[in-house]
């Protein structure tokens, strides 16, 4: 009896010392990035996607992306491809959950068809891009487990260094590793490890523009796959807030007249 | 005021007469679309689309000297699209030729879409000529009703000819319901008697009959109520007017010759579609009721498909799909000289299909596909590749066999020597 209370009185010390564990630390950055960048409302932007194979060849795809933002629940996005010009009028309606499998739906204007599509395709390449369907989806705490790891220094800024663990279904990866800048709470750098724990792919966030006096986005990112030696830059243009957007511009009928 | 007359031409129209007709009123629309270039700063318009070209191939010899072996063609299908008031107004143009070599009826033209459409926070109003597409299966399309069948385009029955209307969508929490009244009644596009995919004896598509006492209906009526909850995409449908397909009548022509009359009688259709999405399984169920058309009967297709995301570490997407399709009025045969017949080819048929996506730069993909009827034996065999060339060109492969050896009473028996294989180059702008 007296061992356990002297347990229990070291184990509240130690804890009081020390703060938080690394899990309760990494899940506090997490929250401190979300809770920064949440009340944007919606957003428009138009990216422009540069695919670049082993022998340095490129590749286009334009895109316009508007976002809406959804009050306890994940994003509603909608996707509009602009080239290459065959596919041009497609476009790709997602409302992203946290836990629950999103809702996606696909209009190919060829056939003036709408398709509700499987949302379990989260690894799957977007567009022959190094970006998977799951990295563009809108970030949700709940959507991780996190752990603190060290502070470090990338493009000169002092960085938390925080691991996230997915856990949701169907994720390409055991773990991400991300960079965010101590200041600003905002990412400089993302590492994405493999089903077998390797490194694939790394990311690298530049071009910071703040938006609105508040939320920050990062105009150009470069992703490199570091297994296929392909590397796909990601340049915004154009980032547009509070355009008025609703929920009617995100449903089934604003995906087929979208273009 | 132009645009209302114009709809009000076209709705008198008549398929033998389309081409007339388009001819006739070429100017007419040349003007309106003129003038809405004028009447609007000319940078909010938008101008795409794509031109190509077909090579059409037959492996067998024809059934009749007329037939040829090979069938060269060209396509345009320009899109016009304009947006003003804050994008709560559009206007799409989008007109459509083919000429063929040799086929005096795959040669047509077509306006796909002419519309002006209005958007409203719960509702939205869309008139002129336009598509649309109900339906979740992918072996065929029972529900899709609202557009005449462009048949000379392609087998498959996807290709819709563009039709008047006046749509009325009302978007509220409980679904979305759909309201559509279909001035004009366009009849399917057959091929002439050089083209392939003919009928023997032909079919007089000069003398067709409307309406069970020869009276042609122009308007139809069609409502859908849709709506998502969760994972369930779910539609009812109905359509009240001129049946889109055909029956065939046997007749003689004025020399005394055999030949088929299209018949296109008065119906209703009750529809229902869903499509449940689980994960990587895809559940699809399509229904429909139909009366006015011989016997009442009813018709379903339903099936499943199953998607492996990123194969072997690759980038590289397989889809597997099964699906089963039913009709009631069972097999029967085309030939028969005696009623008015339908072309029944799926009434007890399994059709399964791989569908691969690669992923890759060019966006190539593939669609191997083969359908096996239970109760007749036919077999019908396809194969679609996709791939871009270069950035604004693509190519596209298709192969199509059925069984050669089909019986006369087979729904396939008129297809028995029209294997072919069609190679496509697009160049899109």
């Amino acid at each position: 009896m007296k061992t356990l209370l002297v347990i229990v009185l070291i184990n509240l010390f130690s804890g009081y010392c020390y703060g938080y564990t690394d899990e309760e630390f990494g899940l506090q950055i997490m929250e401190e990035l979300d809770r920064r960048d949440s009340g944007f409302g919606d957003n428009t932007v138009e990216t422009k996607m540069i695919l670049k194979n082993k022998s340095g060849d490129e590749t286009l795809r334009m895109l316009k992306i508007s976002t809406l933002e959804v009050r306890d629940d994940g994003n509603k996005s909608l996707t509009i491809f602009e080239s290459p010009l065959d596919i041009k009028g497609t476009s790709f309606l997602s409302y992203t959950h946290a836990l629950i499998p999103d809702e996606q739906w696909l209009y190919l204007p060829d056939l003036k068809r709408t398709k509700r599509i499987s949302s379990s395709n989260k690894s799957g390449s977007f567009l022959g891009s190094e970006y998977a369907y799951e990295d563009l989806t809108s970030f949700e705490i709940q959507k991780y487990k996190y752990k603190y790891l060290r502070e470090d220094i990338v493009q000169n800024k002092t960085c938390h260094v925080v691991e996230l663990y997915p856990q949701y279904e169907d994720s390409g990866y055991t773990k991400q590793i991300f960079w965010i800048e101590k200041d600003r709470y905002i990412p400089l750098k993302t590492e994405y490890f493999d089903r077998k724990d390797t490194l694939l792919k790394t990311q690298e966030y530049s071009k910071y523009n703040q938006y609105l006096g508040r939320y920050w986005r990062s105009n150009e990112m470069n992703i490199i796959n570091h297994q296929n030696g392909r590397s796909t830059k990601m340049i915004s243009e154009k980032f547009d807030f509070k355009t008025n957007l609703t929920a009617r511009n995100f449903d089934q009928h604003s995906l087929q007249h979208s273009k | 005021m132009k645009f209302v007359s114009y709809l009000r031409f076209i709705s008198i129209y008549n398929r033998s007469y389309i081409f007339i007709f388009y001819k006739k009123h070429i100017n007419s629309l040349i003007f309106l679309v003129v003038a809405l270039l004028f009447v609007s700063p000319i940078h909010a318009f938008e101008l795409s689309g794509v031109v190509g070209l077909e090579n059409l191939g037959f492996l067998e010899a024809p059934l009749n000297n007329q037939q040829h072996s090979n069938y060269l063609s060209g396509v345009i299908e320009p899109k016009l699209t304009h947006e003003w008031d804050d994008s709560k107004q559009m206007f799409t143009f989008e007109p459509f030729y083919r000429y063929s070599q040799y086929d005096n009826r795959r040669t047509h033209f077509d306006i796909r879409e002419l519309n002006w459409l209005n958007i409203s926070d719960t509702w939205e109003l869309r008139v002129g000529i336009s598509r649309v597409f109900w339906g979740t299966a992918e072996s065929e399309h029972l529900v899709n009703i609202v557009n005449q069948t462009d048949l000379v385009e392609d087998l498959t029955m996807e290709e819709k000819l563009g039709q008047p209307m006046v749509n009325l969508s009302l978007i509220r929490d409980w679904g979305t319901l759909n309201l559509f009244v279909l001035p004009g009644f366009r009849e399917r596009t057959f091929s002439g008697s050089q083209g392939r995919f003919n009928f023997n004896p032909p079919l007089d598509v000069e003398n067709s009959q409307f309406g069970a006492q020869g009276f042609k209906k122009e308007t139809s009526y069609a409502t859908r109520w849709s709506k998502s909850l969760g994972d369930w995409d779910l539609g009812l449908s109905h359509f009240y007017g001129t049946s889109r397909e055909p029956s065939i009548i046997p007749s003689t022509n004025s020399t005394g010759g055999l030949n088929f009359v299209p018949q296109y009688p008065i119906i209703h259709q009750g529809g229902l579609d869903l499509q449940v999405t689980k994960e990587r399984w895809l559940w699809k169920l399509e229904s429909i009721i139909r009366s006015g058309q011989g016997p009442s009967y009813n018709a379903s297709v339903g099936g499943l498909e199953y998607s492996f995301y990123g194969v072997f570490d690759s980038k590289v997407d397989v889809g597997l799909i099964t699906e089963y399709m039913y009709d009631s009025r069972g097999t029967r045969a085309i030939t028969l000289l005696n009623q008015p017949n339908q072309l029944i080819f799926f009434q007890d048929d399994f059709m399964t299909g791989v569908r691969v996506n690669f992923n890759d730069e060019q966006s190539s993909e593939a669609l191997a596909s083969g359908t096996f009827d239970r109760t007749t034996g036919e077999k019908f065999y396809g194969l679609t590749i996709k791939r871009r060339l270069v950035d604004n060109i693509k190519m596209l492969f298709e192969m199509r066999f059925y069984n050669n050896n089909a019986s006369i009473n087979d729904a396939t028996y008129f297809l028995r020597r029209d294997n072919y294989i069609r190679s496509e180059l697009n160049y899109y702008f």
